[in-house]
């Protein structure tokens, strides 16, 4: 089988969130560079299922060239192949971007590279925008569950569950479909140094799709108000297990049995 | 937690290893008062100590640097947090191997036990190594790892249970307060606290925090990467934190330490990554500490190589991943040494940094010593914050020597390796000759110094095997046997030695015999005219300093010191000026060069470039006085440190070019030749048995074990005297 996992580069923010003077993106001095805890689990969930079931992996990011770390980072942990939709910077819309993303899986499909599976982040990290899961699934015309928690795949089927407020949903589907993971899938493993330094060498394959206009304009980010923290100590010594179970259970943190 | 007290004995910022440390040998030195503030939480405030490997290798080439880390791991074994694993350094190389019997020679001179072992036996050690990239290690038992967190807690416990301690996190040191070039007090976020006396202990912050009382604390924040890989499956079941030795794999920059169930990689071998104080990002701004940046993994890629070239089976493991990979900041300096002492700026102002978890402790202890008695058992002097000129303090300089020095963390470092970066800076009115005469330049304190002339090479056949040649590469490094023919024409016929590099300052005003006498174990009160060779001792008598007096007048001392001991000599001095001005101290360094002209045919020469009389009863030895060679008026001192007969002359700074064409001119007759620094500082003293401070002169010993004690003893006071007196009554305890 074959596997897409498209992912963001998005800043690791620390608890302090700045903006740049502008107010057009978030400060990143001092932040580093990742992708979003949904998204490392559908990296990881189709490594699994490429161990598991044979095929090829392939992950794909739209954005700038130094989103190539975060391509080589999904290769470190065992993705196959790697494509960078390469932009000038300026930001896509979803509405452009998952028409980039289909183009590209159009042009693979036309190379004989067709996609059982395509996932993504339920939403990314940054603008949390819960879309380009489903604008794939429906301009590709694929069935798509979005939020999933679990999946197995069978031959040409697929079961998935996703939570909600009121119990677990199941979906039975055909494939090829569209899928949208929620953190908890998994536990994604970690990158391994010969992993890392494979992931090094290997090529990734660069397209460059014209920007677009969706549509959608980002006229300025604003902080909402950053919650103060406050740190109370409870004591030095052994003695402070007590009072730390009994503040877990006032904080309802205990299930009890 | 304590809320800020308005005033303190002393206040110490930053509680790092080192302000923990700081503050209990505070305490245990019987300071009471004491203030220990910071801006972050306990007990990880947030800065280098939070990320340390915390691993403690014991050899150093340097005698100061390894006192300060024996002393350390003693205290650390008292508090329990030491524990013992063993560690290795490996080489790959031939050259490495050689460099490891020189650890093995300096482990046996400070007492070190360690061996050097097969690739054979570094696998006994260390069994998941892989033996056939290395060619043998340095293996040393005693090596091994602290919880230094813990340790610091502990101490810090400690000095509040004696009452001696207030501790206040979470408070952010806003200004200091200066009166008069005195500290008063500490401004925060929360309030100000009057104090006489400030430590600084604030490790990558501490150039900000001297910067706000008008000091230089002269570091650089730098980059040192760091991994954490795991679960290893050899390491289950592990009990405490590592088993298995520490491994340095010196060739490539790097370490493997056992971590519990993890194994840490660590390397000095990618791109220096300065950073500037105030780029740092607060606590808030910081994703896991202010110290713990973004992991930049393209620099880290290399060491990846290394390491799994050196352990395959753990690190080569696809079950055993990255689970932690941090850019964590530490401190580099100019020179790689501590920057520890009373700031030279602010009275009562302390800088305690650029000091690692291995040697904090033991540095904390002598700094409490040296701050309570003035005299630390361990001689820090060459950690003195007081060692450097004002542009070894710019942000130029330190950032250049830091970026060179960082990658010789774990070098091959030759004792005589001259530094690349910032060079041609400090240049004596000869440069432009001596370079046209294939100066091979050394620096000392910025000054670019001849260390032999090329123009020289000619005089190897006049020479032949006397000049003994050095047929081992190590010793023939950063070396020439011209050095030696040099030394020979000196002694031969006549030579001419640019000392432009020594530090002058006079000592003038009405007290300034009383000043000078104070300071000085030999007799200062000598007829004008006299030039005097003394030591400076600290109260214990331990040896301060060296140098000679030339007495010019009455109330008019000049004293000439080493290019590299005069700023620390200069502060000796200006810290023991009486209070009320009746003596200045004025530094001449930059208006005076020095040409020094010796050998049997120096009298010669000079008379006949000057009508003085220069005979040996006209001018004796140990005199000193103003002659006239040609237009040029210039100070002549009958004394040597290369032996009879010959004069330095100093000279106005912007006569000096005059001077040197007119003794070059005058020696050609008498076959004079250019000398470099290799005959002045090293073949020529030590022939004559003449000390070097920082060589053979330190505090740790006296004027009787260094064979300077002279028959009398002056009548007047001085500092030391008491001790010296005593020291004199007893064998001495070494010679």
């Amino acid at each position: 089988m074959n596997i897409l996992v498209c992912i963001k580069r998005v800043p690791a923010t620390a608890g302090h969130i700045a903006l740049t003077p502008d107010a057009q993106d978030i400060d990143t001095k001092y932040l580093g560079f990742t992708i979003s805890p949904h998204e490392e689990c559908a990296v990881e969930e189709a490594v699994r299922l490429i161990e598991k079931h044979g095929g090829s992996s392939t992950v794909l990011t739209l954005g700038p060239e130094v989103a190539i770390d975060q391509l080589r980072d999904a290769m470190a942990l065992g993705i196959d192949r790697a494509v960078l939709l390469q932009t000038d910077g300026r930001e896509w819309d979803p509405v452009a971007t998952a028409d980039g993303i289909v183009e590209s899986v159009q042009a693979d499909r036309a190379a004989g590279l067709d996609y059982d599976l395509i996932m993504f982040g339920n939403e990314s990290a940054d603008s949390a925008g819960y879309q380009i899961g489903v604008r794939v699934a429906e301009v590709l015309d694929l069935p798509c569950v979005t939020g999933i928690k679990a999946l197995e795949v069978d031959g040409a089927a697929a079961r998935v569950r996703r939570q909600t407020e009121s119990g677990w949903e199941r979906a039975e589907l055909s494939l090829p479909a569209v899928f949208t993971v929620k953190e908890g899938l998994n536990l994604p493993r970690y990158p391994s140094l010969p992993g890392r330094l494979k992931a090094k060498k290997k090529d990734i394959e660069r397209r460059k799709p014209e920007w677009r206009d969706g549509g959608l304009e980002k006229v300025r980010l604003k902080l909402p108000v950053q919650a103060s923290h406050n740190v109370e100590m409870l004591g030095k010594d052994g003695d402070v297990g007590v009072e730390l179970v009994e503040l877990f259970q006032r904080l309802q943190l205990l299930e009890r049995r | 937690m304590s809320s800020l007290p308005s005033q303190a004995r002393v206040v110490v910022i930053g509680a790092g290893i080192v302000g923990n440390s700081m503050a209990y040998h505070l305490a245990m030195q019987g300071w009471k008062e004491i203030v220990l503030i910071d801006k972050g939480r306990m007990p990880n405030p947030g800065g280098s100590t939070g990320h340390a490997s915390n691993f403690i290798f014991l050899t150093d080439h340097s005698k100061e640097m390894t006192a300060f880390t024996l002393d350390s791991v003693r205290q650390y074994k008292e508090l329990g947090v030491f524990t013992q694993s063993g560690g290795i350094e490996v080489a790959r190389t031939s050259q490495r191997m050689e460099e490891l019997q020189r650890r093995m020679a300096s482990s046996k001179a400070w007492g070190i036990d360690a061996q050097l072992v097969s690739p054979a036996e570094v696998k006994e050690l260390v069994p998941f190594i892989n033996e056939q990239v290395i060619l043998g290690g340095f293996s040393t038992p005693g090596i091994g790892t602290v919880d230094s967190l813990r340790g610091g807690t502990l101490m810090r416990e400690k000095a509040e249970a004696m009452g001696a301690l207030t501790v206040v996190p979470q408070t952010e040191v806003t200004g200091i307060t200066v009166e008069n070039g005195r500290v008063r007090g500490v401004r925060t976020d929360k309030g100000e606290i009057a104090a006489d006396v400030v430590v600084i202990s604030c490790g990558i912050w501490s150039p900000r925090i001297a910067r706000m009382a008008g000091a230089s604390i002269p570091l650089s924040p730098a980059v040192h990467q760091m991994i954490s890989v795991g679960p290893v499956p050899l390491f289950a079941g592990t009990v405490g934190e590592i088993k298995y030795p520490i491994v340095r794999d010196m060739d490539t920059n790097g370490y493997e330490r056992q971590h519990g169930g993890d194994m840490e990689v660590g390397s000095y071998d990618h791109r220096p990554i300065l950073w500037d104080p105030d780029d740092i990002p607060s606590i808030e701004q910081s994703k896991l500490s202010p110290t713990e940046l973004p992991f930049t993994k393209e620099d880290f890629d290399e060491s990846l190589e290394h390491a799994l070239e050196l352990m395959p089976d753990i690190l080569g493991d696809p079950n055993v991943g990255i689970r932690h990979a941090i850019n964590g900041l530490l401190s580099l300096t100019p020179d790689g040494f501590p920057l520890l002492g009373e700031t030279p700026e602010v009275k009562g102002l302390w800088s305690v940094a650029a000091i690692w978890i291995k040697e904090a402790p033991g540095i904390a202890r002598c700094m409490a010593e040296w701050m309570t008695s003035g005299i630390p058992e361990i001689d820090p002097s060459g950690s003195d914050v007081a060692r450097f000129y004002d542009h070894q303090k710019t942000k130029a300089h330190v950032q250049g020597r830091s970026a060179e020095g960082f990658n010789k963390t774990y070098g091959i470092v030759h004792p005589r390796e001259q530094w690349e970066s910032n060079r041609r800076l400090r240049l004596s009115p000869f440069y432009e000759r001596e370079k046209a005469l294939g100066a091979f330049f050394f620096e000392t304190a910025g000054w670019e110094r001849p260390h032999w002339y090329e123009s020289n090479r000619k005089l190897l056949a006049e020479y032949g095997e006397r000049v003994m040649p050095r047929r081992y590469e190590w010793d023939s490094r950063w070396w020439s046997p011209i050095i030696n023919a040099e030394h020979l024409a000196m002694r031969d016929r006549v030579a001419m030695v640019d000392l432009s590099a020594f530090a002058v300052f006079d000592i003038t005003g009405t007290c300034a015999l009383d000043t000078m006498q104070n300071l000085c174990v030999v007799q200062m009160n000598v007829p004008v005219g006299r030039v005097i060779y003394t030591s400076l001792l600290n109260s214990a008598a331990g040896i301060k300093a060296d140098l000679t007096v030339m007495r010019l007048g009455p109330n008019h001392f000049r004293v000439v010191t080493g290019g590299a001991d005069g700023p620390r000599d200069k502060k000796w001095f200006l810290d023991h000026l009486p209070e009320d001005g009746a003596v200045q101290l004025t530094d001449l360094t930059s208006s005076w060069a020095t040409i020094g002209v010796w050998g049997p045919r120096a009298r010669d020469l000079v008379t006949s470039i000057t009508d003085a009389d220069v005979s040996n009863e006209g001018f004796p030895f140990g005199t000193c006085r103003f002659i006239d060679i040609g237009p040029v008026r210039a100070l002549a001192s009958r004394i040597s440190y290369v032996g009879e007969l010959g004069w330095e002359i100093y000279v106005p700074f912007e006569q000096g070019v005059r001077l040197w064409d007119a003794i070059w001119q005058a020696g050609q007759p008498h076959g004079i030749v250019p000398a470099g620094i290799g005959v002045y500082g090293t073949t020529g003293r030590i022939e004559k048995c003449y000390r070097a401070y920082g060589m053979e002169l330190e505090q740790e010993f006296n004027l009787v074990e260094t064979g300077l004690a002279r028959p009398q003893v002056k009548p007047q006071d001085f500092i030391g005297k008491e001790a010296y007196l005593k020291q004199r009554a007893e064998a001495p305890a070494a010679m």
